[in-house]
């Protein structure tokens, strides 16, 4: 049986964030992750990221990957890759499967789970047809593996990742024929939109897809108008010629493992739907399990990296390398540089959202001591 | 959100950008190059702010603030347009010459235009404005990948230029 003290659950921004503080604080880690690589999302976010000096703005999220591998790796914190974990009991025995052959158990004390997100789909007639993907599959394929999933792509939402992945695929030398949006107004950063719109990419608002058009693979695609109620307007239909949907509709977290660990959920719509209630110190209503970035609610690398410092803080002072005072001190500062992510025209409506997992954390979990 | 262009056609018009407390009055573009900052929504982000060496740039507390300049203390310089995430600074130049003012703004496209070359110079919907010749290319490790063209273009087009239209591959 391998034992830890702590171990992190995904090594994406929040995982290896929650694993370096804990590590700092002098814990022994072990960081799991299904993928062959560490890093989550992070390296094919190739462009700079917002936020202040603290959250790293103006650095490459590619960038900030190497960074925390870096620092992961000069901490030693050990890092299992092609480990999935297919289980947690809640007295934090892991189930894992190694290199897809081998049945391990980890026995820990303290457990992090940064599993991170998954992308969601619409259904449309035609929507299983090749060359409709995620839009976060097409950023993966063109900045990770650098193949162009198409050359005429049409984009479904245009929240920031619809918006952001078009400019990528415009980069990477994709033509984006137009990118839908089912609201009367466009969700993504107006300077995002302004990249895309510049480049002459033209943006559909209150309109959907009617349907996928093509044999074998996507040939073409028909879309619709909205009404104020979200209904289609008959005959303002209009066919673009693409060969490539990319549906960029909002993530979902991926909480399997926090239900399985008998985790209590709550259900947060503008967060993605069902995630598990927590507290200021990202503790579940299990105690010893934590949880870190997208599987708290669906925001961004920042906040999930700022997370994953909670949580790392947290476990490493539960097991006794921190002071009372002194968790309560970087917890105070973290929370700073979090609210300063969340707040503004976009940010308040996370941060009103946060606030009502943490009021039923502060219900549920009888044992947080607020800061 | 009260930007009706922003929100819909994607880019912001100029009476949006007028209306935003960062963006040039015509006598602030008769002082020589500046910082024009089209930016016009509370988002978390300051790294022009930090970036600014002249400190002419300022969001302060919260960060969502929108940016000021302070006009007095703009020298045009440049490095907020490659520290911005959102590339949404350019430096404008009336004053260039008689006849032609002159752009700086950041290109993440390959392949990189050339100086001397003439290329088309566009506007915020992705608009053919006119014609402008590349004076200059700035990418330094500061900019970290972030090239900065310069262009001079004819001043009757002043307002509406913030852009280039991007080089084909000629492949």
């Amino acid at each position: 049986m391998n034992s830890f003290p702590i171990v992190v659950i995904g090594a994406g921004p929040a995982g290896l964030s929650a694993a370096i503080e804990a590590a700092k604080a002098g814990a022994k880690v072990l960081v799991i992750d299904e993928n062959l690589k560490p890093g989550g999302q992070l390296f094919k976010q190739i462009h700079k990221f917002f936020g202040s000096r603290v959250h790293k703005a103006g650095v490459r999220g590619m960038d900030i990957g190497r960074q925390l591998l870096e620092e992961t790796k000069n901490l030693g914190i050990e890092v299992w890759l092609d480990t999935e974990v297919c289980g947690i009991d809640q007295t934090k025995n892991i189930w894992a499967i190694r290199n897809k052959d081998t049945s391990v158990n980890i026995r820990a004390e303290k457990v992090i789970v940064a599993s991170g997100a998954t992308e969601n789909a619409v259904r449309f007639p035609g929507w299983t047809l090749p060359g409709v993907m995620g839009a976060g599959a097409a950023q993966t394929m063109i900045n990770t593996n650098h193949v162009l999933p198409g050359k005429k792509i049409l984009m479904v939402g245009s929240g920031n990742v619809g918006v952001i992945v078009s400019y990528q695929l415009l980069q990477a030398g994709a033509e984006v024929v137009g990118i839908i949006e089912a609201a009367p107004q466009l969700g993504g950063y107006g300077v995002h939109t302004a990249k895309v719109r510049r480049a002459g990419v033209p943006f559909y608002t209150a309109h959907t897809i009617k349907r996928a058009m093509g044999d074998h693979c996507v040939a073409g695609a028909e879309i619709v108008g909205l009404d104020a109620g979200w209904n289609p307007i008959p005959g303002t239909e209009k066919v673009l010629k693409i060969d490539t949907i990319c549906l960029a509709t909002g993530l979902t977290p991926l909480t399997e493992l926090a239900w399985i660990a008998g985790c209590e959920f709550t259900y947060i719509p503008e967060l993605g739907g069902h995630v598990p209630i927590h507290d200021l110190h990202m503790e579940s209503t299990v105690k010893g399990i934590y949880i870190a970035g997208d599987i708290s609610g669906v925001e961004e690398a920042s906040t999930a990296m700022e997370e994953g410092r909670l949580a790392g803080i947290s476990a490493a002072a539960d097991l006794g390398c921190y002071t009372a005072e002194e968790k309560r001190k970087r917890t105070l500062e973290i929370w700073d540089h979090l609210n300063a992510l969340r707040c503004g025209q976009f940010g308040q409506k996370r941060r009103d959202a946060k606030d009502r997992i943490l009021a039923v954390g502060k219900e549920m979990i009888s044992w947080a001591v607020h800061v | 959100m009260g930007s009706p262009c922003l929100k819909t056609v994607g880019a912001p018009s100029l009476e949006e950008l007028r209306n935003s407390p960062a963006f040039p009055k015509s006598e602030d573009f008769m002082r020589g190059p500046i910082a024009v900052i089209e930016c016009i929504e509370e988002i978390p982000c300051n790294p022009c702010e930090t970036s600014c060496r002249k400190g002419a740039i300022v969001i302060g507390d919260p960060i969502t603030n929108l940016p000021r300049i302070d006009f007095e203390k703009c020298i045009g310089c440049g490095i907020c347009v490659a520290a911005c995430p959102g590339l949404a600074i350019y430096i404008k130049d009336y004053t260039y010459s008689d006849e032609e003012a002159r752009i700086s703004f950041p290109y993440e496209y390959l392949p990189l235009p050339q100086k001397g070359d003439v290329v088309q110079l566009i506007g915020r919907t992705g608009e053919m404005v006119c014609s402008g010749t590349v004076i200059g290319m700035q990418n330094s490790r500061q900019n970290d990948r972030t090239t900065i063209v310069t262009v001079a273009y004819p001043k009757n087009f002043f307002d509406e230029v913030i852009s280039m239209k991007r080089i084909k591959n000629k492949s």
